[in-house]
């Protein structure tokens, strides 16, 4: 709770700025429509306007700027704006119907947890390789790299046509983007973890004769759950994204990527702009759950203070 | 008591190849350890005395020499598992309790789960450290913690106790206590301890045989038999006969620089 105060301290700073910023960003629109309306603007023609900034339109007509938040299709849409549309798709709309933000964003969801999922055994199980296999340690990593500097943007149509080709769609391709994303940390991490016992520990496992998988299981295991949850965390927003990336090229009907890909099409900004924040706080809530999830081990385990 | 070998090292020598070149860590060490002796091993840093240690536990092999262990080489009696050894640090797992710290090498090999109760109560009783069973490593001082590290090593009863500089990081006060009760604990359990310090007045306060190394080569300068009684209280310590001993380990430290 200590946070409280600097959190909501930027988040309102972010807010002005948002809202500064809608009054220059949308003049042009605005004044187009006052025009139409059979308002005065000045300039008086649209290419006229085209020579001025935002700024300088708004200068010009100060009486235009309450007309600026309340734009049926903004360039930039207001804060309320945004939330009035996030509280009709998400609140007022049956989760059934297909403009629900709660349908699209459980479509995202379980591609997500389940390309999560996949990406968190893979990223362990290669990790332990790695460690305990030295042609594994000198040639999974830099693969394991390389993997990560091909934009995912470039992949994911590639991917999710050549599964297609073979019949498989829906939900699997997409998780297997989330998977490609969130694998990554979890090996980076994991492989330190399990290495972080230093000699000593080790040493103290051989006096006692221990064979390999009791110093797996007694000491590099527990020792690398801390390396973990740091792992996890940045895993479940990379599978987000993956999830939402893999919506965007193909068309999908559903999901997070298939609503902001909907709303730049039709030219209806609110739609994007409330799926993007949707998805910010699904990722937001997801990071937070496994923060909270780490605490909560770490504190059993009795590696945190109490 | 009969005087039975358990540790019998007959012209060591250990040669480590670093990126440096060799390194010289142990030459022609010679030394005999007789059942329920206190041996300390005291000299500069480098002068192998950990090293020595090392090779006592199979966690380092020489290059040259024999070196037994109960009549069995290093490397059989660690799986034998005939020695309890205690580190620098304590090195408890912080995940684990003070009881389930003491209960690691019982669950690797093999105790039941009785066994490793009664077990971890009598040993923790030992190190004065009853009621801690289910208290976290953070919780405990470090000083406390070095004496579950020493109940760990006890747990399973193996008649050697290695000890690598143990009370190297504390305090001079804390370090006196333990001192004073691991002499307790060994008159108790009769054990035979092989103690690596560079405290003078530690090696003098709990040896019964005084080891004196230099360092490049590491190598044996001087054995002490000390003729101090079994029954030491502290101010043992200022005793002139203590007084004497400390003086001829110092001489034997000197001699081991002067002649490099």
């Amino acid at each position: 709770m200590k946070s409280l105060l600097p959190v909501l301290t930027v988040v309102g700073a972010i807010l002005l700025l948002w809202v500064l910023a809608v009054v220059p960003m949308n003049m042009h629109l605005t004044a187009d429509q006052a025009q139409r309306d059979g308002l005065v603007v000045s300039p008086e023609t649209p290419a006229a306007r085209q020579e001025y900034s935002g700024l300088g339109l708004t200068l010009r007509n100060p009486k235009l700027i309450a007309a600026t938040f309340v734009q049926e299709r903004p360039r930039l849409p207001s804060p309320h704006q945004v939330a009035v549309e996030m509280w009709n798709t998400i609140v007022l709309k049956n989760i059934t119907s297909k403009r629900s933000l709660v349908y699209h964003g459980w479509v995202t969801l379980s591609a997500t947890l389940l390309g999560f999922g996949i990406g968190t055994s893979l990223g362990i199980l290669l990790a332990v390789g790695i460690v305990y296999n030295r042609a594994m340690d000198m040639s999974v990593m830099p693969w394991a790299i390389a993997s990560q500097t091909i934009p995912i943007l470039a992949l994911a149509p590639m991917i999710i046509v050549m599964l297609g080709s073979i019949g498989i769609q829906g939900l699997f391709p997409k998780a297997i983007i989330s998977a490609y994303l969130s694998f990554f940390p979890v090996v980076v991490g994991m492989v330190k973890g399990l290495r972080s016992p230093d000699g000593m520990q080790l040493d103290l496992l051989r006096t006692y004769h221990a064979s390999p998988s009791q110093g797996f299981w007694k000491l590099r295991l527990p020792a690398s759950v801390p390396y973990l949850f740091a792992s996890l965390k940045i895993g479940i927003s990379a599978s987000l994204v993956g999830a939402i990336v893999a919506e965007l090229p193909t068309g999908a009907r559903a999901g997070f990527g298939a609503r902001m890909l909907v709303g730049d099409q039709y030219g209806q900004p609110l739609v994007t702009w409330a799926a993007l924040f949707a998805a910010a706080i699904t990722a937001a809530a997801l990071v937070g759950l496994f923060s909270l999830l780490e605490r909560l081990t770490l504190r059993r385990m009795g590696m945190v203070q109490a | 008591m009969s005087q039975q070998t358990i540790i019998n090292a007959q012209g060591l020598d250990l040669t480590f190849q670093t990126n440096d070149g060799p390194v010289h860590a142990l030459k022609d060490v010679n030394l005999e350890i007789n059942k329920g002796d206190f041996v300390s091993f005291i000299g500069p840093s480098g002068c192998g005395k950990t090293t020595f240690l090392r090779c006592m536990a199979g966690l380092e092999t020489p290059t040259a020499g024999t070196l037994t262990v109960n009549g069995m080489t290093p490397e059989e009696a660690r799986k034998a598992r005939a020695y309890g050894y205690v580190f620098q640090a304590a090195g408890l797992y912080p995940w684990r309790t003070i009881g389930g710290n003491i209960r690691l090498p019982l669950e690797i090999m093999g105790f039941s789960k009785d066994d490793q109760a009664a077990r971890v109560e009598r040993v923790l009783e030992l190190v004065d450290l009853a009621g801690f069973e289910k208290k976290f490593p953070w919780q405990l001082s470090g000083g406390m913690q070095q004496r579950a590290s020493i109940a760990r090593a006890l747990a399973f009863d193996a008649d050697i106790l290695l000890m690598d500089e143990p009370f190297g990081a504390l305090d001079e006060i804390v370090r006196d206590h333990l001192n004073e009760q691991l002499l307790q604990l060994w008159a108790r359990t009769e054990k035979t301890i092989g103690f690596v310090t560079h405290s003078i007045p530690e090696a003098v306060y709990l040896s019964t045989k005084i080891v004196v190394m230099s360092p490049r080569p590491g190598r044996i300068t001087d054995v002490i038999e000390s003729p101090l009684p079994k029954e030491r209280p502290l101010d043992i310590r200022d005793s002139a006969e203590f007084i004497e001993i400390a003086h001829r380990v110092r001489d034997g430290l000197r001699a081991g620089h002067d002649d490099v």
